[in-house]
């Protein structure tokens, strides 16, 4: 067994000489009992924007006073210890910018272990010991709640969870052991694996608390007053703690292994098996069916020693600091204050994209939206639209009927383009054709102010050519969506070489409004998403003319990690997209992209095209979409099919690069990451590109200097 | 109908006390919300106002406190609220003007009290008095100052003695520690949490109290109105953050609901006197308060006098012929030990009262009442349902 009190610890205070230090401050409270509970408070001394973080001199200093209070318990002095946060924050875990800074594998073992050494001493203080979740708790901030006896938490804290697999680790602080032994195996796969992977969900207090994470919801006006009076209650035997999720020996014989095998093939259904995180996570949650708490604490160690050594982790933290931060202050967008107000918006056809823009703009930006299209019937069904799905938020109870009421009175439509007068932002959602799309913008331009802003959500073709005839042509810019509009994060912001910069602080700031991240590229075809997707299918095309076997080509690509295979992409885009999108990358690049005949055929086929398996992952092609193609007789294997992808991939990319499509590498990822859903494990793209070899075989170097890998390497 | 009255446990103001870090209506909040706490059979949308008392009525104590303090506390929007001013007789105002309110038939149960945060409110602060009242001789420049106005009383009453003061303030203290040894004001204390730079922290007991002070130790303390003075921090009440609640009801619905009834009021009356000497308020105040009950002093049989200065109880007692150390007078101790969160105070007269009407079934009529700053005098005069005649006419 690990005697964590022999292992020498100063290697990981030398790499955190800047650390945010979280104090732990101890005062003595009475309780009305006439007992004395000793309370921590986790307090960083910053304000609300710099959540109290666990770093290993925050760590060692909670150490020094779980000591102290050891030694106060077994003098009889104190009766109970709690610990709390700051106000709003228990702890946000583990400082991430310092755990991916760690030297080598030993030092990341040694960070599991003083986690283990420090939070489980909350276990073994001689006296119980409560955690009162004043708010935020995530990853090591529950692993703290994990290791008290008791825990309530504020009716207010706005989340609570272990987001360790979704950054690539395992909750290794006690949280893989102690949580399944607290709220049973399945709740503790929903936390632990489950949620991390619905892009991180967390848990609101009243979800904690159903789960058996916390014992007791306290309301936010006296939480820590009510904390303190439980705990007396507690500690004197008025109040009896019931754990109805606490797993007994039935659901060890009979459940647990069980529910890890479902939850093993769900997850290698829905992404692979290429993520390491969700895998060794599943393994800790297996091995806590029995053994001791030690026993798990020394799992954990190594698992998270492994994990954190590895490339997966690394590349993981990129993608999770471009997706926090770089996101956020998008690259090359100009300053915010030369953004134009938006106080009403324009939106020129009445389909269903141009529906689904009116729906989000009237939503996020709360201003008149007016839509157009021929005729007055595609208007009243495009509004009819609308107004359906404002009645759908109004019964999910996502707005009130008040605000239902002021949405749908913004929403009006038109056949008379000067309507679009007073618009201060006209958006098209027509036909993706040039020629449509001038002409909409020529019959809306002479209503508008010379200032409105014109944007098209073009995906393919030049945004400058479709300004070719404005007589403002500086006021158009490239505002790319991604489906479903109402869910995908990430919008493409299309500067030509006219676009000048309110315009384009006024598309970034309307981003901001749509609650939407955006990211500037360069007027170039498909943009960033499209052209590289196009290459991963133009290569998945080629292989099945080759005769590669569809099944064989969609599993292809798996060590990425990819969220699905090319075929089962090109069927939710739409077959008649895709191929309409590789004839534009064709058309543009007959050197670089590849033509399908086939590709073509498939599109026109009518019904569906491929099996799918209830994963909804594409099995093969349908009989009636194999009778319509004309395939080689030379396939290819697998891995063929991978470095193809690979290379063309980093030669793609490096060619965007240099011709400045975007301003960095890491706005590739970003696009990659947020528009088509690439993984955190392989940083997007180039992190991965530059760890498997690709980048050097394409074009000598490397995306990131040094590379984003792990320990080992 | 007084119900019941909790407070938050009173503070030392400033820097050192224990509420620096904590605002003053959260601690109105913490008041209210204990209040219902303990009074579970009180359904919350019964509640048909919320009159919450500041003196300095500005930042987190502005916004008309007693809405906003209502719905922080959890009462449903349906309940209203207001903010009351009457400087140190603020909370006992809000009895008053709402009990009115109940005696007259609008209202059936209501909240009143008062919160002073007087570490981030200092008295006075912003005010901008009329330039008229020094340019006219309304008032005297010095009267705004209320240890001046203590100064004063002394003057005008040269038998009320600096070493009759001292004493009055030690006794406030160390009957203040016997109630405490014997556990009569704890009950009505409701903990607060506060935050600190050493972390979270629990209030449960009263900061300011100094149980070994000796008439030595006053005799040396400064005198900061007048060198030489008389008043001094051991004859006066410190400067406090505290909140207090009280919930009021009329007899038929305090019996619907399956409320207590501690007191119910008999009368009450305000006066005013000359700012210079407002400690002397009280006297005409409860003279119209006794007035408009058909007492006589001789039938209070317990009084809570707000101990704003010594000098100030002392010049009332005097004037109704009581002696300095009646045991009918602050039993107690009173605001020198506790401290004196201006509008929050005269609740907390009632609360100790309230609980010594239990102990004293004898006792039929006590006496609430307290100087405001000037120049003016509130009391109330409430009967004891303990008592046996209670009911019955006099």
């Amino acid at each position: 067994m690990t005697d964590y009190s022999k292992i020498d610890f100063s290697e990981l205070t030398a790499v955190s000489d800047d650390e945010v230090v979280t104090h732990s401050y101890v005062r003595d409270i009475p309780l009305a009992s006439g007992k004395t509970l000793a309370l921590i408070t986790l307090d960083n001394g910053r304000d609300h924007t710099r959540p109290s973080t666990l770093g290993p001199v925050t760590l060692l200093e909670l150490n020094d006073r779980l000591e102290e209070l050891k030694v106060r318990a077994a003098a009889g002095e104190i009766d109970a210890v709690a610990i709390t946060g700051k106000p709003y924050f228990l702890a946000a875990g583990a400082d991430l910018s310092k755990v991916s800074e760690i030297p080598s594998r030993e030092a990341a073992l040694k960070l599991g272990q003083l986690g283990h050494y420090v939070l489980g001493k909350l276990g073994d203080l001689g006296v119980p010991s409560f955690c009162f979740i004043n708010g935020l708790a995530l990853g090591g901030g529950v692993e703290i709640a994990l290791n008290c006896d008791y825990r309530t938490i504020d009716a207010a804290a706005p989340a609570v969870g272990l987001p360790e697999v979704f950054l690539g680790i395992i909750p290794g602080w006690g949280g893989a052991y102690l949580l399944p032994n607290l709220i049973g195996i399945e709740n503790a796969l929903k936390v632990i694996v489950e949620n991390p992977m619905k892009n991180n969900r967390m848990l609101k207090a009243k979800d904690a608390a159903e789960l058996g994470i916390a014992d007791v919801v306290l309301a936010p006006v006296n939480f820590l007053e009510d904390s303190i009076k439980w705990a007396d209650g507690v500690l004197g035997g008025k109040i009896a703690v019931k754990r109805p999720n606490q797993p007994g020996k039935l659901e060890r014989l009979a459940k647990w292994d069980i529910a890890i095998g479902i939850a093993k093939k769900a997850i290698e259904g829905k992404i692979g098996t290429t993520a390491k995180s969700p895998f060794a996570a599943l393994e800790l949650l297996k091995a806590a069916k029995s053994g001791t708490k030690a026993e798990g604490f020394a799992r954990e160690d190594e698992m998270l020693a492994d994990l954190i050594a590895g490339d997966q982790f690394h590349a993981s933290i990129y993608a999770f600091n471009l997706v926090q931060k770089r996101a956020k202050r998008p690259a090359g967008a100009p300053d915010k204050s030369l953004a134009r107000k938006v106080n009403k918006v324009g939106i020129i056809g009445a389909g269903l994209m141009a529906s689904q823009f009116a729906l989000l703009f009237v939503r996020r930006l709360q201003v008149p939206v007016v839509i157009t299209d021929l005729d007055q019937a595609r208007v009243d069904k495009g509004l009819a639209y609308i107004r359906d799905e404002i009645g759908k938020l109004q019964e999910k109870g996502r707005v009130s009927s008040d605000e239902a009421n002021r949405l749908r009175a913004l929403v009006s439509g038109t056949t008379d383009k000067s309507d679009f007068a007073d618009c201060d932002w006209v958006i098209e959602a027509v036909f993706e054709d040039l020629a449509v799309k001038q002409q909409v913008f020529a019959e809306v331009e002479p209503f508008l102010a010379e200032t409105a802003i014109i944007a098209t959500n073009t995906s393919s073709l030049s945004v400058e050519q479709i300004g070719a005839n404005l007589a403002h042509p500086e006021r158009l810019v490239g505002f790319h969506f991604f489906n479903p509009v109402a869910i995908m994060p990430l919008i493409e912001i299309v500067k030509t070489p006219q676009t000048d910069d309110a315009t384009l602080a006024t598309a970034f700031a309307t981003a901001a409004k749509l609650k939407k991240n955006a990211v500037l590229t360069a007027d170039a075809p498909g943009f960033v998403v499209n052209r590289l997707l196009a290459k991963v299918m133009g290569e998945a095309a080629r292989a099945v003319d080759e005769g590669t076997p569809v099944p064989v080509v969609e599993q292809a690509l798996a060590p990425i990690g990819l969220p699905m295979g090319p075929f089962e992409l090109i069927d939710l885009v739409g077959w008649a997209v895709a191929a309409h999108v590789q004839d534009t990358m064709v058309r543009e690049f007959p050197e670089r992209f590849y033509s399908s005949e086939n590709l073509h055929a498939l599109s026109k086929l009518g019904g569906p095209v491929v099996e799918k398996d209830k994963h909804g992952k594409v099995t093969d092609l349908t009989k009636e979409a194999k009778k319509a193609i004309t395939v080689g007789k030379s396939p290819v294997d697998a891995a063929t099919i991978l470095r193809r992808v690979e290379d063309e991939l980093a030669g793609e990319i490096k060619l965007m690069l240099d011709e400045g499509v975007v301003a960095a590498a890491e706005d590739i990822d970003l696009c990659l990451i947020l528009g088509a859903g690439w993984p955190f494990q392989a940083g997007g793209a180039t992190p991965y590109l530059d760890r498997v070899g690709a980048s050097e075989r394409a074009f000598g170097d490397t995306f990131h200097h040094p590379k984003i890998v792990g320990l080992s390497a | 109908m007084f119900v019941d009255g909790v407070r938050t446990p009173f503070g030392r103001a400033g820097e050192k006390g224990m509420y620096w870090g904590t605002r003053a209506d959260d601690l109105v909040v913490k008041a209210i919300t204990g209040l219902l706490e303990r009074n579970p059979s009180l359904p919350k949308d019964r509640v048909d106002d919320v009159a919450i008392a500041a003196t300095t009525q500005q930042g987190d104590q502005g916004l008309t406190l007693g809405r906003t303090a209502a719905i922080l506390a959890g009462l449903p929007m349906s309940v209203p609220g207001f903010a009351i001013d009457r400087m140190c007789a603020g909370a006992m105002t809000a009895v008053t003007t709402t009990g009115a309110g109940i005696g007259f038939g609008q209202y059936d149960v209501v909240i009143a009290g008062g919160v002073e945060h007087m570490g981030r409110h200092p008295m006075g602060l912003d005010a901008d008095p009329n330039p008229r009242f020094l340019t006219e001789g309304l008032v005297a420049g010095d009267a705004l100052n209320m240890g001046n106005t203590a100064e004063r009383l002394h003057d005008r009453f040269p038998e009320l003695t600096k070493e009759r003061s001292d004493r009055f303030g030690m006794r406030s203290q160390q009957k203040v520690q016997a109630a405490y040894e014997a556990g009569h004001l704890q009950p009505d204390l409701v903990p607060v949490a506060i935050r600190s730079e050493q972390g979270w922290g629990l209030a449960t007991e009263d900061e300011g109290r100094r149980p070994g002070t000796t008439m030595e130790g006053l005799a040396q303390l400064k005198t900061p109105f007048r060198p030489h003075g008389r008043v001094s921090a051991g004859n006066a009440s410190p400067l406090t953050d505290g909140a207090t609640a009280a919930i009021l009801a009329n007899a038929k619905t305090a019996k619907e609901l399956g409320l207590s009834v501690k007191m119910r009021m008999v009368s009450f009356g305000f006066a005013g006197v000359e700012p210079e000497v407002m400690g002397i308020g009280p006297i005409p105040s409860t003279e119209r308060a006794l007035k408009n009950a058909g007492l006589t002093i001789e039938d209070i049989g317990l009084f809570e006098l707000n101990e704003a200065f010594a000098v100030q109880v002392l010049s009332f007692l005097d004037h109704f012929g009581i002696d300095d150390e009646d045991p009918r007078v602050n039993p107690w101790g009173g605001a020198i030990a506790i401290g004196h969160p201006l509008a929050a105070s005269g609740v907390r007269l009632m609360i100790q009262l309230a609980r010594q009407f239990e102990l004293h079934p004898e006792v039929r009529y006590g006496l609430t009442a307290m100087c405001v700053g000037l120049g003016q005098g509130g009391s109330v005069i409430w009967e004891n349902p303990h008592h046996k005649h209670y009911g019955k006419g006099r």
